[in-house]
């Protein structure tokens, strides 16, 4: 508590400094992720993530420290190198992109290997940070370095604002970025560009092996909250800001704690809380979107079965009789008839079920857009009558009320359906 | 260069990984899986971590049955992701192994005074510690570097895999649709290979880490491939490249004084790329050379 307070009071200007840059970061990199994850680009991104390390290590060799800059320049480097190389080969030769970019990935990854390697062989104490670069602190960050990181982002944050649109139309719809006249190998180019720079301002605080993730996770996320760029950008920015942060404090409370990949736990717990609970789009709430439809589907049926009796001038069925009609179902019928009894469309009276009138005029609107629907397969379709009940089981359901009075009125008003049922109407009497 | 055992066990201990690697990563490109295959290599980590915490070694058939099912997890995760969630594929590889890959490092940073594992061990392995790594039975008779044997496990578990399947993963690959029609599994053999990638991850995971494994998996494969379009001369040339690559990966470790592992890595990928400048023009030519020095 006492180590919580003193983080976020900020009283220390290395935390400080260390929240700034990680925020940036986050920021940029979710921005830029967006836009990648719209351009089904995601795993490009984690090409570049460890194409960085020869970067790293080549800035090593030349300038003997860690001076940022060269690191940068270095990192920037590769990672542009290992994007072209998987443009330049997946256009000239059969191979399929993903093995493209496996095979980029992983040959720069192995000769980065070797350069880290032969460095540590050599020995150099000031090269002791260098496996930070592998999985990131984020704690490491001194303000030289947040100079430099912080700069990056700021620049990477500025360019896409500056290019919303651009961008927008080049992910959206290419051929129509092309057609009015956008120079969309020059844009495209730009944001290759502001992906890498956004890979390697993360190196430091992330690591190179997972700095994908947040390029990827955060858009993935909020891909399930809103369907619009702009909102789409605000929420996978705050996603990723949280999880930087929360990282970040993780590594200052336990120090030998790498970064990275409590930032990738934090932000993938977020994903998956999007992808299951999420309002519009979660797997819960479409779960609990069709459990209600297959209930409303079997309290109509009991009412439908009601209705039925009722035609053939019975007002009342026992409850086992209704069993009967569902055989295999009896838990689901007794759910629905409680369902159907709380909201009044009948009554139990000891064990003998009779529809309300609330109940008898739902009954006739369902059994109405049966046959309203049966006759209209028959006289529009040409389809048999005794083909015409399975589609219509299905559709009656559906069919909502503009729809059975546009039914009704160009079928002009039906008395009887195609087997010569009367179609029921709430100005009836019975 | 006089012979030199050690140097002799690792170059064959090297060459056995890339072999199955390679056999493997042939059907995995053709399928157009290669970064699944990454995708396994990186999230059956926590797998080897549970498995090294509950079984306390290195080895062992808990190992492998838990990592073979972390990364069966991981394929089934991807798959309910992109297919039930709706999120588009490389989205859900990238979460799937970003996710798994991170609680395997926390785990292993957790426990880093309780097992026998570092997260450079994770990165590139330690096959120079191959021939000092000794199996010794409970009589005291020494029989030999372990990790071999395990690769020689491993490979002749691959080989046998791909001898006995081989119809039903060429059709499978080929032809989908006529898998299905004539009552081949195609969710079998999926499962099948990509319980095969986990095991083989696994098993090399020590010498040559878990993300150089894939270098040895796509590399080679996508090598071949610029060569041949015949799936046996694709298998074979795959082989030699990985022989090739273990064999001059070691020397140029034993050179640069680094890691064998990356620099068999940076070999395949020299190749790779050399053939890919060659790819545009030449390849064809040196092909028509060839052949006319078999005819003669």
């Amino acid at each position: 508590m006492e180590d919580f307070l003193y983080f976020f009071s900020f009283q220390d200007p290395n935390v400080l400094m260390v929240v700034i840059g990680i925020s940036l970061l986050s920021i940029s990199a979710a921005m830029v992720g967006t836009f990648t994850f719209l351009d089904k680009k995601a795993l490009v991104g984690d090409a570049i993530s460890h194409a960085v390390l020869p970067g790293v290590c080549l800035a090593f060799m030349f300038s003997g420290n860690k001076n940022p800059f060269w690191i940068v320049s270095g990192a920037f480097f590769t990672g542009g190198l290992c994007t072209y190389a998987i443009t330049w080969i997946s256009n000239y030769t059969k191979l399929k992109e993903d093995t493209v970019i496996a095979s980029v990935l992983s040959i720069f990854f192995g000769v980065g290997i070797v350069m880290m390697t032969q460095l540590q062989q050599t020995g150099n104490a000031s090269l002791s940070g260098l496996d930070h670069f592998i999985f990131g602190n984020a704690i490491s960050i001194v303000r030289k370095d947040l100079w430099v990181y912080g700069f990056l982002a700021l620049a990477i944050i500025l360019s896409i604002l500056f290019f919303y649109k651009e961008f927008k139309v080049m992910v959206f719809n290419r051929s129509f970025a092309e057609s009015v006249g956008l120079p969309v190998k020059r844009l495209e180019f730009l944001f290759n560009s502001l992906m890498v720079l956004a890979v390697v301002t993360g190196i430091q605080a992330i690591g190179v092996v997972l700095m994908a993730a947040l390029l990827i996770t955060p858009a993935a996320a909020a891909k399930f909250w809103t369907d619009r760029l702009d909102k789409m950008l605000w929420i996978a920015v705050s996603f990723s800001l949280v999880s930087g942060i929360t990282g970040a404090y993780i590594s200052f409370v336990l120090p030998h704690m790498p970064t990275g990949p409590w930032v990738v736990i934090v932000l993938s717990l977020i994903a998956f809380l999007s992808f299951f609970f999420s309002v519009k789009k979660g797997i819960l709430t479409k779960w609990i979107a069709r459990r209600n439809y297959q209930r409303k589907i079997h309290s109509d049926h009991i009412l439908k079965a009601l209705f039925g009796a009722r035609e053939k001038g019975i007002t009342n069925l026992s409850v086992e009789s209704i069993f009967n009609n569902f055989p295999g179902k009896s838990f689901k019928t007794q759910y629905s008839i409680n369902k159907l009894i709380n909201k009044k469309y009948i009554t139990d009276n000891q064990g003998s079920i009779s529809l309300t009138k609330k109940g008898l005029t739902e009954a006739k609107r369902i059994v109405r857009l049966h046959r309203l629907w049966e006759l209209y397969m028959t006289e529009y379709m040409n389809i048999a009558p005794d083909h015409v009940h399975d589609s219509a089981e299905k559709l009656e359901h559906i069919i909502t009320p503009e729809l059975e009075q546009k039914l009704d009125k160009n079928l002009n008003f039906p008395q009887a359906d195609p087997h010569q049922s009367i179609i029921p109407r709430d100005q009836d009497k019975s | 260069m006089s012979f030199d055992p050690n140097a002799f066990i690792i170059i064959l201990t090297g060459s056995m990984i890339a072999i199955s690697c390679g056999l493997l990563g042939v059907f995995l490109m053709l399928r157009k899986m290669a970064m699944t295959g990454d995708a396994i290599s990186h999230a059956v980590l926590p797998g080897i971590v549970i498995a090294f915490l509950i079984s306390g070694s290195r080895h062992g058939l808990a190992m492998v049955i838990g990592a073979g099912l972390v990364g069966i997890i991981a394929t089934v995760f991807i798959e309910y992701l992109s297919n039930k969630v709706k999120l588009q594929s490389d989205a859900s590889i990238g979460i799937t192994f970003t996710s798994l890959f991170a609680i395997g490092i926390i785990m292993i940073t957790f426990l880093a005074n309780q097992i026998d594992l570092d997260q450079d061990c994770v990165l590139y392995g330690e096959i120079a510690y191959v021939p000092i790594d000794l199996w010794i039975t409970g009589s005291g008779t020494i029989m030999g570097p372990r990790v071999t044997y395990l690769s020689l496990i491993n490979l002749t578990l691959v080989s046998l895999f791909i001898y006995l399947f081989f119809k039903e993963l060429k059709i499978s690959t080929f032809d989908k649709e006529f898998a299905a029609t004539i009552g081949l599994s195609t969710v079998g053999v999926n499962y099948g290979l990509m319980g095969m990638v986990s095991y083989t991850t696994v098993s090399s995971f020590e010498a040559v880490g878990a993300i150089l494994v894939v270098a040895l998996m796509v590399v080679p494969p996508a090598t071949a491939f610029l060569w041949t379009k015949n799936l046996k001369r694709l298998i074979q040339l795959t082989v030699a490249l990985g022989i090739l690559a273990s064999f001059l990966g070691y020397y140029l470790a034993f050179f640069l004084n680094s890691s064998i592992a990356g620099a068999m890595a940076s070999v395949a990928g020299f190749f790779f790329f050399l053939s890919v400048i060659l790819n545009r023009k030449q390849i064809p030519a040196i092909k028509k050379k060839l052949s006319k020095m078999k005819v003669a």
